[in-house]
């Protein structure tokens, strides 16, 4: 299984075969926002920044307009390394025969209440 | 409307070619197989060409239109009759910014960059919405656009937040999220002006309501039997309800509101049908629509020219901060 970066994922550059003409493009970032304190940041979305500190402020001005976070991750779209798609199913596929590992697997008299 | 790129692009365009390989077949069957499943299609999974043509175009549309939609409601911030009003249009305003850009992103990850869409926007190849090529004349047209412009396209956005591309439909979801308070502004300040307005500025909300109606109901594209990619984008699960059926749904809701607010839909012929239980309308000028969208309509080259000059007058900012970017890291990494 060959990891392919993130970028290629979500940008679909090379996939296309077709690297951007513009070398002044603003490169991508991703964005992960954590929507109130306790939970995960999640990712909600890209956008284009010089610099990491522009993509944190387009960030909040372009995914957080109504309090959707109290905290916000950007990262450069090409530093991510990702799970390469067309290999879904021999990775994943495994584990849909290992009921065992979930607890509704066990059946157990009702008298040990709610184990 | 935002859709209106399926019906303007040829039968031929992007057309599947006959022959193909034994691979490519296999491919073919189980994303059909997929679709059919009501599966969603991610950016990396394997798609058919004329697919992935498809999406681009209308996603890079409705993207052109939320961008250049900006241009006739910022000719109002500045003015708005009250800083409540001025607040809530710059808030607006901003909004079309921000899904303009969700679904840059969305057409991004199909494999054309940014700055490949916004060439063709700006070379005039591209195409956006025909509603925004008519002018905004009164501020009663920041009301009318509110109630029907967004009105309309929320009808049409909705079902795409159900669109087979993953990525088209959770930019949907968010726009549509934030979409509703687009129209209820709208109105809200019609009815404010209908209520308690003088004669003058009731009139004013008529005027733009006869000037903004038909531009609004051919917002959803020409009528089925002229929509040559409809059935295709339909079985692809792109599209999900005809133009037609869409309109009579925007119609019905809106010939109500109407009532409401206390003023008259431009068209003699609108009235109450019992039988099919919708109303029915009169016919559309369609010679005006395709006029507008073939680039005669009475704003296209302003707001064109406004776009490039915005873009052409940014290009030192966006220059100067890749220098910056670029002279920041090495002090970074020395540190």
């Amino acid at each position: 299984m060959s990891p392919a970066p993130i970028q290629e994922v979500i940008a679909g550059t090379k996939a296309e075969g077709t690297p951007s003409p513009h070398k002044a493009e603003w490169p991508l970032w991703e964005v992960f926002v954590r929507s109130k304190a306790g939970l995960d940041h999640k990712h909600c979305g890209s956008l284009h920044a010089a610099d990491p500190q522009m993509a944190i402020q387009l960030a909040r001005d372009v995914y957080t307009r109504r309090q959707e976070g109290t905290s916000v991750w950007v990262i450069r779209s090409d530093q991510i390394t990702a799970s390469d798609p067309g290999e879904k199913a021999s990775y994943f596929d495994p584990m849909e025969d290992k009921v065992y590992r979930h607890p509704t697997f066990y059946e157990l008299p009702k008298a040990l209440d709610h184990m | 409307m935002y859709t209106q790129a399926m019906d303007t692009m040829g039968k031929e365009e992007g057309a599947p070619k006959a022959v193909r390989s034994a691979d490519e077949l296999a491919h073919q069957e189980r994303f059909d197989a997929r679709i059919d499943a009501g599966d969603f299609i991610e950016a990396k999974d394997w798609m058919p060409e004329h697919y992935r043509k498809t999406l681009v175009r209308q996603i890079s549309q409705h993207a052109h239109s939320e961008i250049v939609g900006m241009l006739p409601e910022g000719n109002w911030i500045s003015r708005a009759p009250t800083l409540k009003r001025k607040a809530i249009l710059l808030a607006k305003v901003q909004d079309e910014a921000g899904h303009g850009l969700y679904l840059y992103a969305a057409a991004e990850t199909l494999g054309i960059s940014r700055d490949q869409l916004f060439d063709a926007l700006h070379s005039g190849k591209a195409k956006y919405s025909s509603i925004f090529n008519y002018p905004t004349l009164t501020w009663a047209d920041m009301g009318v656009i509110g109630w029907l412009v967004d009105g309309a396209a929320i009808m049409n956005q909705v079902p795409l937040c159900r669109c087979s591309y993953a990525p088209y439909a959770r930019a949907m979801v968010r726009i549509c999220r934030e979409e509703s308070f687009h129209q209820r502004q709208g109105f809200e300040s019609l009815l404010t002006m209908m209520s308690h307005g003088t004669d003058a500025q009731k009139a004013m909300v008529q005027d733009a309501v006869d000037r903004w109606w038909w531009p609004s109901i051919m917002m959803f594209g020409p009528p089925d039997t002229e929509s040559p990619n409809s059935e295709q984008s339909m079985k692809w699960g792109i599209k999900r309800i005809s133009n037609d059926d869409l309109r009579q749904k925007f119609i019905d809701a809106t010939a109500e509101q109407a009532k409401i607010l206390g003023v008259t839909l431009p068209d003699p012929a609108l009235r109450w049908n019992e039988e099919r239980d919708h109303y029915d309308f009169g016919a559309i000028d369609w010679n005006e629509f395709w006029q507008v969208v073939g680039g005669e309509g009475p704003c296209n080259r302003e707001r064109l020219a406004a776009r490039v000059k915005a873009w052409d007058d940014g290009a030192w900012v966006r220059e100067a901060a890749l220098a910056h970017a670029a002279k920041q890291q090495p002090l970074k990494e020395a540190a």
